[in-house]
């Protein structure tokens, strides 16, 4: 157990001293000259000139060696020092990215989790019966089909324009202001639904489609074909089955969080919802880069946290890792 | 052999998923072919006043600002299918390459090689295009093409491996090993072909996903910054609140197209699947 995790540790570790070196390589090496072409739109304001060219002489401080420019980069990102927004001027970037993250998290968490657990069980469940499984089947693959910010779209337009039950716009009303007051809870409530909705419901798709496969597998497999000729109840067997299936699931979900983050992304912006998604959107659309390359840290950084909490899972789940017995590949 | 080709024919033929999935993408391919001859004006031309809903002259509406949204349609799949097969095909490339090589070579090649592999299979690959792309002044379809390949690689690397390393063990791969062939030749001759039917799927699955990956980017305003792609319409059409104003006509079409096609891939793979695998067959 102690080795699964050593190794999961290192490589998150180098992955993201790889992601902070591709934000610090990118700028500077990338055709083009992007840092002169942030200057001169930095000059284009002049109040952020001043604070934004200090930045630059002490970030990017050409005249240094190389190695210490890197050295400044990373000494610069532990004290949180992210840059300034040009956006948002002159909120600093962490602030700005602070602000919004919990916006991400309430949205994403039970997004993911929800949809990972229905999709498993109405997977498990389709599975068992033939009639439904080649019914509900090609459901799930036009589901797991559907771009994120497309069923956005669609319900944004089907509830909040032609039925017009719920908002499509922001995470609060305007008249509000954020409180733990319950006209303010149930406010947010209205406005998270229908991203919420559209996040869940694609993945859940790919969860069954995920789970169907699985448990057929397991059904087929000898210790199932065992036990069911030495006449073990169909629920005993199948509740075995489900417990193998699991598994795989669970690294599954490790490997699609990039793409539900991405999908979240895209939510957001479909909703100008303020979370991550929509304040990189604004950085792209104004030419923000170190809100764009703090968008990019935070991102990274939810994916391997998220990553490290799954693999705890997994070591509690699965005996054989805990125990230290199977050399689980990282 | 010849008999086994033609088995699997038949089975191929028989298959109501792949029948399916094969008649939709081949439809929107037709779309994407033919379409821009039939259409009336350029996709960025003004073709007439904005707002217009669906009309014999206007046959998917116009935009906003008066722009024609059938021509941007067919133009867009043109884009959408364009990224999916360069995306596509190099990301099955390169996952092919290191996942033969690691699972080949074994010893430290391996390790670094999944090393690597896993470092870029945990950054999310949108957030790695997105800082890609952000610096770039003037992006075309094509090169988004090729960073969405050169990012999509790493499940089909690991997923080749573990195939290779137990093809590697079997018999006729230790005779030509002991032949003296060498391990390229080994790898192209002997292990590829028993592979190829998971090769095949593994590059529909890579061509649906760089669709999607693509429509993304285009979406959060990293798409193409010349033409027209599905993506961008849709981002458009947001930004300039269509779905606020009900214009269904602008939004829809482009998500409806990347649903249907990257669904009907989804089910060409399970059709292939059930046509390779006898054990899926009469289900």
């Amino acid at each position: 157990m102690g080795k699964y995790l050593k190794r999961k540790i290192i490589i998150y570790l180098l992955t993201f001293f790889f992601a902070v070196t591709i934000d610090w390589v990118i700028p500077r090496f990338m055709p083009g000259d992007p840092i002169r072409t942030l200057l001169s739109r930095a000059a284009m304001r002049t109040e952020a000139m001043d604070l934004l060219y200090n930045y630059y002489n002490k970030v990017f401080s050409l005249d240094l060696p190389l190695w210490k420019q890197y050295v400044n980069f990373w000494v610069s990102l532990f004290k949180g020092d992210l840059g300034t927004s040009v956006y948002l001027f002159p909120s600093p970037v962490f602030e700005v990215i602070k602000r919004a993250v919990p916006y991400d998290i309430l949205l994403l968490v039970p997004a993911i989790l929800l949809s990972w657990i229905a999709g498993n069980k109405f997977g498990a469940f389709a599975a068992r019966k033939k009639r439904l499984d080649n019914t509900i089947l090609p459901i799930w693959y036009v589901i797991t089909a559907t771009p994120y910010m497309w069923l956005g779209i669609l319900l944004a337009w089907v509830f909040g324009v032609v039925l017009g039950i719920f908002p499509i716009s922001g995470a609060y009303s305007f008249s509000m202001s954020p409180s733990l007051s319950w006209e303010f809870i149930w406010d947010y409530l209205k406005h998270w639904i229908l991203p919420f909705g559209s996040l869940f419901i694609v993945q859940l798709g790919g969860w069954a489609i995920g789970m169907r496969n699985m448990i057929i597998y397991e059904l087929e497999s000898e210790y199932s074909r065992y036990m069911e000729a030495m006449g073990a109840p169909a629920k005993l067997i199948r509740k075995y089955a489900f417990r193998n299936a699991v598994l795989p699931q669970i690294t599954g979900l490790a490997l699609q969080l990039g793409v539900i983050v991405a999908g979240a992304l895209a939510t957001e912006v479909v909703f100008s919802y303020p979370g991550i998604g929509y304040l990189l959107l604004q950085g792209i659309l104004n030419g923000d880069y170190f809100l764009i390359q703090g968008c990019f840290l935070f991102i990274i950084l939810g994916v391997l946290i998220a990553n490290f909490f799954i693999d705890i899972i997994y070591v509690i789940v699965d005996p054989r890792v805990r125990r230290g017995m199977s050399g689980e590949t990282a | 052999m010849k008999f086994r080709k033609s088995e699997i024919l038949f089975f191929a033929l028989r298959n109501t998923k792949l029948r399916i999935g094969v008649f939709i993408v081949a439809l929107f391919a037709f779309l994407a072919i033919f379409g821009p001859y039939f259409a009336k004006y350029e996709p960025q031309d003004f073709a007439g006043p904005g707002y217009n809903p669906p009309s014999g002259e206007y046959w998917l509406g116009t935009t906003t600002f008066g722009r024609d949204v059938f021509s941007q349609f067919v133009y867009g799949l043109r884009s959408t299918f364009l990224v999916g097969f360069v995306g596509g095909s190099i990301a099955t490339f390169i996952g092919l390459f290191v996942g033969f090589l690691s699972g080949y070579k074994g010893g430290l090649a391996d390790e670094l090689l999944m090393m690597f592999t896993n470092i870029v299979l945990v950054i999310p690959t949108m957030a790695l295009l997105i800082i890609l792309a952000a610096y770039l002044k003037y992006r075309g379809v094509f090169l988004e093409s090729v960073f969405i390949g050169f990012t999509a690689w790493p499940w089909t690397a690991r997923a080749v491996r573990s195939q290779t390393l137990s093809l590697k063990t079997r018999e006729f791969v230790n005779l030509a090993r002991i032949t003296g062939m060498k391990p390229l030749k080994i790898i192209v001759v002997e292990i590829l072909p028993n592979m190829l039917s998971y090769v095949f799927m593994v590059f529909i699955l890579q061509f649906g996903g760089a669709i999607l990956t693509a429509a993304t980017l285009d979406f959060i305003g990293l798409g193409p910054t010349q033409g027209i792609s599905l993506g961008l319409m849709m981002q458009q059409a947001v930004l300039w609140n269509a779905i606020q104003l009900g214009m269904w006509w602008w939004a829809v079409p482009p998500g409806i197209a990347i649903t249907a096609i990257v669904g009907a891939m989804y089910f060409m793979n399970t059709g292939l699947d059930e046509v390779f695998n006898p054990k899926l067959r009469e289900m």
